[in-house]
């Protein structure tokens, strides 16, 4: 119920934002949006811990900031790569384990592998993904690496139980 | 609008066009479907995200900030899902990604 409750808060917040308008009307329909989007939500059943993940709460915001520094540094070096007039580049694929146990835990990992540039995910199954890197280090260093630590933070150990 | 935050703002742009011009070179040098992946991620992740920066910082507090907002974590989303499926469906239909040891590394 929580979650249905958040998910019509989030859909009118979002009306609200995207409209800009506070006249009686615009917010009423606005109102009525919001609760037969929820309400068609719960019907197709998509309003549980993977279509709508409230329980991570304000771990989310710690993670992204750590998110976008390492964005910025691989986009850094593989622009110095793209730079470099012999090209410098090895391009190597690996297989690993990754250590999360939750669906939203392997699919964060599984997403920022594919967002930092030079490694990209190309197969994601529980205990296994297969990683594209534009160079041989980019690629190995995709293996217990520490945002394969700070995306197990993230998911937590609630959620972990949760899974099990 | 303070001096120091337009200056911020003009950097911040200029950060993210690099990027986008240093991106779009890399999809035209690199050898492979693969490796033009990994450059056309740069525009997609540094580049717009500095642009979307500095346009934020241009709006202030306005609710046109809390779009761009919007706009950037859509990005976040889409952006690597897109990839992902691409580079998916690029092996599962044969396309070789030529690689520097010849064969894919496992480490269990």
């Amino acid at each position: 119920m929580s979650r249905l409750i958040s998910l019509f808060a989030v859909l009118f917040l979002f009306w609200v934002v995207l409209s800009g308008f506070f006249t009686p009307f615009l917010l009423g329909a606005g109102v009525l949006c919001a609760l037969a989007v929820a309400w068609l939500a719960n019907r197709m059943d998509v309003v549980d811990h993977e279509g709508h993940p409230i329980h991570l709460g304000p771990r989310l915001f710690t993670y992204w900031p750590w998110l976008f520094v390492e964005i910025v540094k691989s986009a850094w070096m593989v622009s110095k790569i793209i730079l470099d007039p012999k090209l410098p580049i090895s391009p190597t694929m690996v297989k690993f384990t990754p250590g999360q146990r939750t669906v939203v835990g392997l699919v964060t990992h599984a997403n920022s592998i594919t967002l930092t540039p030079a490694t990209i995910s190309i197969e994601v199954a529980p205990g296994e993904f297969v990683v594209h890197g534009l160079t041989r280090e980019n690629a190995l260093a995709c293996i217990d690496s520490e945002m394969d630590r700070q995306v197990q933070r993230f998911e937590g150990q609630r959620a972990v139980k949760d899974a099990a | 609008m303070s001096e120091v935050i337009y200056v911020l703002s003009w950097l911040s742009v200029t950060v993210g066009a690099a990027f986008c011009i240093i991106g779009t070179a890399g999809m035209i040098r690199m050898p492979d479907f693969f490796t033009r992946a990994h450059a056309a991620s740069v525009p997609d992740t540094a580049g717009a995200g500095f642009l979307l920066l500095g346009m934020m910082l241009q709006a202030g507090l306005t609710l046109v900030t809390v779009k761009l907002i919007i706009i950037g974590i859509l990005i976040l989303f889409a952006s690597p899902t897109a990839t992902h499926a691409l580079c998916k469906a690029a092996l599962t239909r044969g396309l070789k990604p030529p690689m520097a040891d010849g064969e894919v590394i496992s480490k269990r």
